[in-house]
């Protein structure tokens, strides 16, 4: 006790110096642009945001209306619903599509030659450029009436179809550039399928497994985690799809891509009706968290952790 | 011999399946690269040839590069390249400094600063994307970069935790020896951890880059002078004003605006690999 405090007593000139290299002070040093930016520019603009919501904000004034937005919300804007409809179809019709490519094939590509990996690479690209307006264009111009799919249909005799002008096919074209994004997920999933021990597999082989067998009995249980995680995160951006409805569609035909994001952003940036705005935000964030609950609790029925890999 | 003879067909098969829907797959990107040399009576009657047949139009590049409301597309991407590139480096910097934090200091509260960061990594930005606007206003910082790069000063959650990843494999002993040696936790971080973060430092510069230049909403909401337009807003206002009337010319620049991508793609395409899977695994 009494060594302890002669020590603190000889050290007391250093005292600053000293405290700066303790633990707390070096994590707090390091994590401060972390923090500090998560409380300003996160908790603070969500805190704002919730209070918005409450309001008729509109870039001049706001008054507080209660609870108005969100009656207004759920009883009197069918385009509200409509909206969240169409982006749980696209989220539907694009994710599990995309999930389902990745998988197949990162599993026929797991072979470690020169030329699989120059395929991954061709795979790939597209996950690369795919989200930005230069691709949107082009996809714009490809399902144009005159564009290039039609050219083709036209070609081998198939009427033209009106891809971005009709609301029972517009969702396709625009699901399909998703789709095509596929790259990322499939290097995510190779990566899983390596760690899947060889032995495994010659187990199965000398029991007379079938390649199909190996596949649903060792691969998928195998790779389940992986899976989790690609569907998750896939799912929540799915649902934030926001360029591809801004550039190809514009939202249309009418209200047909209309998509959540797509929706916030207009009230707010250009209808001003930025409380309106907020209260559909904070709608989104709950909508989104209970999407990715519910993966989360089915997840326990077919995820499948191995024993003593549970860090 | 019959056997070897099956498996030469199944190899063959599954090349001209493979190669095949890698093509079908980069198909848009190479149309769209041609395109910019067709003009327009081609893309709208011919559009399911893919060389041109009407000629090649080379001048569809000058068009382009005149650029909209008297700018160049030389302004745009000059403004792509400095929010790109502050935003990458700031990206990196402030990312590692946290990673290292919460991977290697056992500080107070760090736990719930994890979780807080895995919380904004899930954190759909829509949904602060008003009141964010509200700020940077209320700082007269709107029509300026500022909106742009400064969110990247304060770390991106997806890097931080793709470095700490990363910093799992890096042996403790290394930074307990330098301790012991008398080297101080700051120093840990610039001359142990920050070396040995390279290859995550290098996935974070390119996933950075390239996110930072393709992003559309951010530039769409803060940029409204054509001055300070950035290339991926430039274009969508371009084609806007004069695709209908000139789709080679917009091929042409939405090629151009790609080539940095392209460029990234061609020389870091192992590390974009590898830094992509030690992300997604183990999460």
């Amino acid at each position: 006790m009494k060594k302890k405090a002669n020590a603190a007593l000889a050290a007391q000139p250093k005292t600053f110096k000293q405290r700066m290299q303790s633990d707390n002070a070096v994590g707090y040093v390091f994590a401060a642009p972390f923090i500090i930016g998560f409380i300003c520019l996160t908790i603070f603009p969500m805190g704002l945001s919730l209070y918005y919501s409450l309001t008729n904000y509109n870039f001049v004034h706001a008054d507080f209306i209660g609870l108005n937005n969100y009656v207004r919300m759920f009883t009197g804007d069918s385009r509200f619903w409509y909206s969240l409809w169409r982006t749980f179809l696209y989220v539907i019709l694009a994710v599990p599509l995309k999930l389902i490519f990745a998988l197949l094939v990162a599993f026929f590509l797991t072979r470690n030659t020169k030329i699989a990996s120059l395929y991954r690479a061709v795979y790939y690209l597209p996950s690369l450029v795919g989200g930005s307006v230069a691709v949107a264009l082009v996809w714009k111009q490809m399902f144009a009436r005159k564009g290039m799919i039609n050219g083709i249909l036209g070609a081998i005799g198939i009427d033209r179809l009106n891809w971005l002008g009709d609301k029972n096919l517009v969702l396709f074209p625009l699901a399909l550039l998703t789709v095509w994004q596929f790259g990322s997920s499939m290097i995510i999933f190779a990566a899983g399928l390596k760690e899947i021990p060889t032995s495994y597999y010659e187990a199965a082989e000398i029991d007379g497994a079938s390649s199909v067998q190996r596949f649903f009995k060792i691969t998928l249980p195998c790779l389940s985690p992986v899976i989790l995680y690609n569907l998750v995160m896939q799912t929540i951006t799915g649902f934030m799809v926001f360029t591809q409805a801004a550039i190809i569609t514009q939202g249309g035909p009418a209200d047909a891509t209309n998509f959540i994001a797509y929706y916030i952003y207009t009230q707010g940036f250009k209808y001003f009706d930025m409380g309106y705005g907020s209260a559909i935000s904070w709608v989104m964030l709950v909508v989104i968290a209970i999407v990715t609950l519910i993966i989360f609790k089915t997840s326990k029925k077919w995820v499948f952790y191995e024993a003593g890999n549970d860090d | 011999m019959g056997m070897s003879a099956k498996k030469k067909v199944g190899r063959f098969c599954y090349h001209l399946f493979i190669g095949g829907f890698g093509l079908l797959m980069i198909y848009p990107v190479l149309w769209m690269i041609i395109g910019s040399f067709k003009n327009n009576n081609d893309i709208m009657n011919h559009s399911a040839n893919f060389l041109p047949t009407l000629g090649w139009h080379m001048e569809n590049w000058a068009n382009g590069w005149k650029g909209y409301s008297g700018y160049s597309f030389g302004t745009f991407f000059t403004n792509s390249l400095i929010v790109a590139g502050i935003a990458t480096l700031a990206t990196v910097i402030s990312s590692s400094m946290v990673a290292y934090a919460l991977a290697r200091i056992k500080f107070k509260g760090r736990k719930i600063w994890f979780s807080c960061m895995l919380a904004t990594l899930m954190l759909p930005g829509q949904v602060i994307m008003i009141p964010q606007y509200m700020i940077y206003n209320s700082i007269n910082a709107v029509g300026t970069f500022v909106p742009l790069v400064l969110p990247h000063f304060f770390g991106q959650a997806f890097f931080i935790y793709q470095m700490m990843q990363f910093c799992q494999g890096i042996p403790r002993e290394l930074d307990e020896a330098a301790f012991v040696d008398g080297c101080s936790k700051y120093r840990i971080y610039s001359r142990i951890i920050l070396p040995l973060l390279k290859p995550s430092i290098v996935t974070t510069l390119i996933i950075q880059f390239y996110w930072k230049w393709d992003d559309y909403m951010g530039p769409l909401i803060y940029l409204s002078r054509p001055a300070t337009w950035t290339a991926s807003l430039a274009l969508k206002n371009f084609a806007d004003s004069s695709g209908q009337s000139d789709y080679g010319a917009m091929f042409a620049m939405a090629t151009l605006s790609l080539i940095p991508v392209f460029l990234i793609f061609l020389i870091f395409n192992r590390y974009l690999v590898e830094g992509i899977s030690s992300t997604g695994l183990k999460g």
